[in-house]
C-alpha cells in the first residue's frame, strides 16, 4: 500500500519541486524516475504474489471516499508510465531548448496518468482526465510559436470531450447517486444510463483520438518537442481508453448492446484504414508516427465486440481483453522509442524531413536499430508483444466468428508495414549522411524502449498472467 | 416563486444566445458575465450558496476578467469585425447534446444522492459544512488534485512568456495617475478585501466559503493592488512567489504522506482532522491567491508598458 502511495505522490511532490527550485528541474525529475522505479518493483511483487492492492484516501471507503485500486491492468500500465518517462528525461536532459515549463508538465502528466490507472471513481477519473488534458496540452505549446495553434486546437476537442463526460457522470449520480464503479455494478440500470454512457463514451472517443474525432491529434503529436510527443502519443491517449475498458467491463458490462460494441468496432477499423493510409502520405517522420498512433488506437476499438457484452462470459473474452491490454502497453514502448528516435535524428540532422534521414543508419546504428525493433513490434511480427496482442485478438475473432475484425487486423499490419518502411529506407539508404554526433549512451535510450516491447513478447506467459490479477469476471484460462 | 424562477430560466437562456450570436467578442465577453451572475442566483435557489459563490466569483468574475483581458490583447476593433458565421456541424451537435440533457432531467427522480450518509458521518470530519468536509476529508484526493489543476494553468501560461522563460513580474507595466481613482481605489479596497478573503476561509468550516472563495477575493485585491501600481506584480525569479504557488498543494500533500503514519493515506485522525483542514485550507488559499492574480496579470512583457 505504502509502495501505490509512493508512486501517486511522487510526481505530484516532483511538480512543485520543480516549480519551486527550477533550477535543479532535471534533476529533481531524473529522482522522482529513480524512486518510482524502485516502488514500482515493490508493488509488482506485492500484486503479483497477494492480488489487486486497494487505497481508501481518508480511510472512508466507497461510496462516501474514493476507492483506489492497483490491479494487474493499473500496474502494468504504471510500469509502461515508469520506463517511457524515464526514458523521454533522460533524452530531455539533453535536447536544448528544455525550458522549466517542460519538467514541471511531464511530472503533471505522470501524477495524472497514476491517478487514472488506479481510479474506480468515476468523478476522481474526470479530475485526473482534467489534469492530464491541461498538461498534455501545455506540453505541445512547450514546442514553440508554431505548436500553439496546434495546441489550442487540441485544448478545444479535450475540453469537449471532458465537458461530455463530465454531463455523463453528473446524470450516472443523479440517478444512481453514487460514483464508484463497485458500486454502479450492482445498481440496477436506469432509464437515464444510455444518455449518460453515450456522452461519457463520446467524450473518451474524443480524448482516446478515436476516429473521427482524431483531427487534433497528428498536428498536436508533431508540434510538441520529441520527448514531449513520445509522451504525448505512448501514454495520453491511453489513459481515456483505460477508462473506456473500465467503464464498459468493470461498471455497467450488462448495459453494452451488441450494436454498440460494434459501432466502436466499426469506428476502430476505420480509424486503422484513415491513419494508415495517412501515415503513408506524410513526408516528416514525426508526421509518419503521430498518424500511425491514430491507426494504432482503431485496433484497441476491437476489443469491445470480441469481449464485451454477453460475450464477456465467453472463453475467448479473457483472450480479447488481454490482447487489447497487449497492444496498449507494446505501441506505448514502440511508439516512444519512435519519438525518440526522431528526437535524437533531429539531434543530429537538424531536422525529421526523410530526405534529411537518408544513411543516418551508418552513423546512429543503435537508434536505427531501436526503430527497426519498434517498427516490428507495431507491425505485429513474431516474436514482439505488439504479435502477442495481435495473435490473441485474432485467435479471439476466430474463436467468436467475427472473421471481419481480424482482417482488419491483419491489413492494419500490412499498412503499417507499407508507412514504416519508407523512413527505414531513407535510414539504411548508402549514401554518407552530413551530421552531428550523438553520444552512445543517449542512442541506447530509445533501444531499451524498443527491446522492452519485444522483450513483452518474449515473456508473454508472465505478462498475461500477471494482467489477469483483479480482471472483471475473472474467468482464468481463456485462449 | 415559481413565477420567478420562470422568469429567470427565461433570462439565462436569452443572455447565453445573446453570448454566442451576433457580434463583438467584447459584447460577447460582457454577456458572458451576466450569463454567470444569473447562474449563480440559480445555484442560490437551488439551495447550493458554495457552488452560487463559486461560480459568481470564478465564473462571472474572474474568467469575465480573463476574457476581457484576452480581448484586449486581441486589440481588434468591434467596429471592423464582421459577425461570425454560425457554425453549423457544431450548432447543430451541440443542440443533440442538450435536448438529450434535458430529456434525461425530466426523467430522473430526485434522489437524495449521498446527502444521509454524508450527515451521518459529519461530526467525524471536523467541519460542519457537509460542502468542506466532502472537499477536504471525504474528497480530499480530489482537491488535491484540482489543487494541481490550478498550478497546471500557471504552468501552462509559462511558455507563452516572452523568451520562453517566465522570470520577470507578471503581465504588463502598469502605471496608474497619482492621486486617480485607481490608485486611489487601490489603496482603499484591498485591506477590506483582506478581511473579506480570511473571513471567507474562516467561515467555510461551518457555513458557505472556503479556500477556492477566499483566494478568489485575495487575488483581486492583489491585482488591483498591481494595476494601481502600489505594489510590483509577483514574478517567478522570487523564490518567495514560487513557494507561495506550491504552498498549498505541498501542504496538502504532506498531509496525505502523513496520514500514512496515523492509518492511511490523506487520512486526518478526528481529534486533529480541523486543525489539519484549516492549516491545508490556509496553505490553499494562498496558492489560489497567486496563481488567480498570476493568471489574470498574464506572462511578462517586457518593456511593453501600455
Amino acid at each position: 500500500m505504502i509502495a501505490l502511495a509512493t508512486l501517486l505522490i511522487l510526481p505530484i511532490f516532483g511538480a512543485l519541486a520543480v516549480v519551486a527550485v527550477p533550477g535543479q528541474a532535471a534533476r529533481v525529475a531524473a529522482a522522482v524516475a529513480v524512486l518510482s522505479g524502485g516502488a514500482l518493483a515493490v508493488l509488482i511483487m506485492a500484486v503479483a504474489k497477494g492480488g489487486s492492492v486497494q487505497i481508501l484516501p481518508g480511510g472512508w471507503g466507497a461510496p462516501l471516499g474514493i476507492a483506489l485500486e492497483a490491479d494487474g491492468l493499473a500496474v502494468a500500465f504504471m510500469a509502461m508510465t515508469v520506463a517511457v518517462t524515464a526514458a523521454a528525461i533522460a533524452l530531455a536532459a539533453r535536447t536544448p531548448a528544455i525550458g522549466t515549463p517542460f519538467w514541471a508538465l511531464v511530472m503533471l502528466t505522470w501524477s495524472a496518468l497514476n491517478v487514472i490507472y488506479v481510479s474506480r471513481d468515476l468523478f476522481n477519473m474526470y479530475v485526473g482526465l482534467e489534469l492530464l488534458t491541461l498538461a498534455a496540452v501545455a506540453l505541445v505549446a512547450t514546442g514553440g510559436t508554431s505548436a500553439l495553434a496546434p495546441a489550442l486546437r487540441y485544448l478545444f476537442f479535450a475540453l469537449t470531450g471532458s465537458l461530455l463526460y463530465l454531463a455523463g457522470v453528473a446524470l450516472i449520480y443523479a440517478a444512481h447517486g453514487v460514483l464508484d464503479m463497485a458500486h454502479l455494478a450492482e445498481a440496477p440500470l436506469q432509464a437515464t444510463d444510455g444518455v449518460a454512457l453515450a456522452l461519457m463514451t463520446a467524450g473518451l472517443l474524443v480524448k482516446t483520438a478515436v476516429f473521427p474525432f482524431h483531427a487534433w491529434l497528428p498536428p498536436a503529436h508533431a508540434a510538441a518537442p520529441p520527448p514531449a510527443s513520445a509522451l504525448l502519443s505512448a501514454l495520453v491517449p491511453k489513459a481515456s481508453f483505460v477508462i473506456l475498458m473500465r467503464l464498459w467491463f468493470d461498471a455497467v458490462p450488462d448495459a453494452a448492446t451488441r450494436s454498440l460494441l460494434l459501432t466502436l468496432a466499426i469506428l476502430g477499423a476505420l480509424a486503422v484504414a484513415h491513419g494508415g493510409v495517412l501515415a503513408l502520405r506524410q513526408d516528416r517522420l514525426k508526421q509518419i508516427v503521430a498518424y500511425s498512433t491514430v491507426a494504432q488506437i482503431g485496433y484497441l476499438m476491437l476489443v469491445f465486440p470480441l469481449a464485451g457484452g454477453g460475450g464477456a462470459a465467453q472463453p475467448w473474452a479473457a483472450g480479447a481483453w488481454s490482447g487489447a491490454i497487449f497492444h496498449a502497453l507494446a505501441h506505448g514502448l514502440a511508439k516512444a522509442a519512435m519519438f525518440l528516435c526522431a528526437g535524437i535524428w533531429i539531434m543530429a540532422a537538424g531536422s525529421d524531413r526523410l530526405d534529411d534521414l537518408r544513411g543516418l543508419a551508418r552513423a546512429l546504428p543503435m537508434t536505427a536499430m531501436a526503430f527497426g525493433v519498434a517498427a516490428v513490434t507495431l507491425m505485429g511480427l513474431p516474436p514482439s508483444g505488439g504479435f502477442t496482442a495481435k495473435y490473441l485478438m485474432m485467435t479471439s475473432a476466430f474463436a467468436s466468428g467475427q472473421v471481419v475484425l481480424a482482417i482488419v487486423l491483419l491489413a492494419g499490419g500490412l499498412l503499417a508495414a507499407g508507412y514504416l518502411y519508407r523512413p527505414m529506407e531513407a535510414l539504411f539508404a548508402r549514401v554518407v549522411p552530413d551530421h552531428r554526433p550523438v553520444s552512445r549512451l543517449l542512442q541506447a535510450v530509445p533501444l531499451l524502449l524498443a527491446l522492452l516491447a519485444f522483450a513483452m513478447g518474449l515473456f508473454s506467459d508472465a505478462v498475461y498472467a500477471f494482467l489477469q490479477t483483479g480482471r472483471p469476471g475473472a474467468a482464468e484460462g481463456g485462449l | 416563486m415559481a413565477v420567478f424562477d420562470l422568469l429567470l430560466c427565461a433570462l439565462i437562456l436569452l443572455v447565453a444566445v445573446a453570448a454566442i450570436v451576433g457580434k463583438g467578442l467584447f459584447r460577447a465577453v460582457v454577456f458572458f458575465v451576466i450569463y454567470g451572475v444569473l447562474l449563480s442566483l440559480a445555484w442560490v435557489r437551488l439551495d447550493a450558496p458554495d457552488v452560487a459563490l463559486a461560480e459568481v466569483a470564478i465564473g462571472a468574475g474572474l474568467t469575465g476578467v480573463l476574457l476581457l483581458g484576452a480581448v484586449g490583447r486581441l486589440a481588434r476593433s468591434d467596429a471592423d469585425e464582421p459577425a461570425e458565421p454560425i457554425d453549423w456541424p457544431v450548432a447543430v451537435a451541440a443542440s443533440v447534446v442538450a435536448a438529450l440533457l434535458v430529456g434525461a432531467a425530466i426523467k430522473i427522480t430526485p434522489g437524495t444522492g449521498l446527502e444521509p450518509e454524508v450527515r451521518a458521518v459529519l461530526t467525524r470530519t471536523g467541519v460542519e459544512n457537509p460542502v468542506t468536509a466532502i472537499l477536504m476529508n471525504l474528497r480530499a484526493w480530489d482537491t488535491l488534485l484540482e489543487s494541481m489543476v490550478l498550478i497546471t494553468a500557471v504552468i501552462g501560461l509559462w511558455p507563452l512568456a516572452q523568451g520562453g522563460d517566465w522570470m520577470e513580474p507578471a503581465g504588463p507595466a502598469h502605471h496608474a495617475q497619482p492621486g486617480g481613482v485607481l490608485s486611489g481605489f487601490g489603496r482603499l479596497l484591498p485591506p477590506v478585501a483582506l478581511l473579506v478573503g480570511v473571513y471567507l476561509l474562516w467561515a467555510g468550516a461551518s457555513q458557505p466559503g472556503g479556500a477556492f472563495q477566499g483566494g478568489t477575493v485575495l487575488a483581486a485585491a492583489g491585482v488591483l493592488c498591481v494595476m494601481a501600481g502600489v505594489v510590483r506584480a509577483p514574478g517567478m525569479a522570487a523564490p518567495a512567489w514560487r513557494l507561495a504557488l506550491v504552498a498549498g498543494p505541498a501542504v496538502f500533500a504532506a498531509f496525505g504522506v502523513a496520514g500514512l503514519a496515523w492509518g492511511g493515506f490523506l487520512t486526518f485522525p478526528e481529534a486533529w482532522a480541523k486543525g489539519a483542514i484549516l492549516t491545508i485550507e490556509m496553505a490553499l488559499t494562498l496558492s489560489i491567491a497567486v496563481v488567480l492574480a498570476l493568471l489574470v496579470l498574464g506572462p511578462p512583457q517586457a518593456g511593453e508598458a501600455r
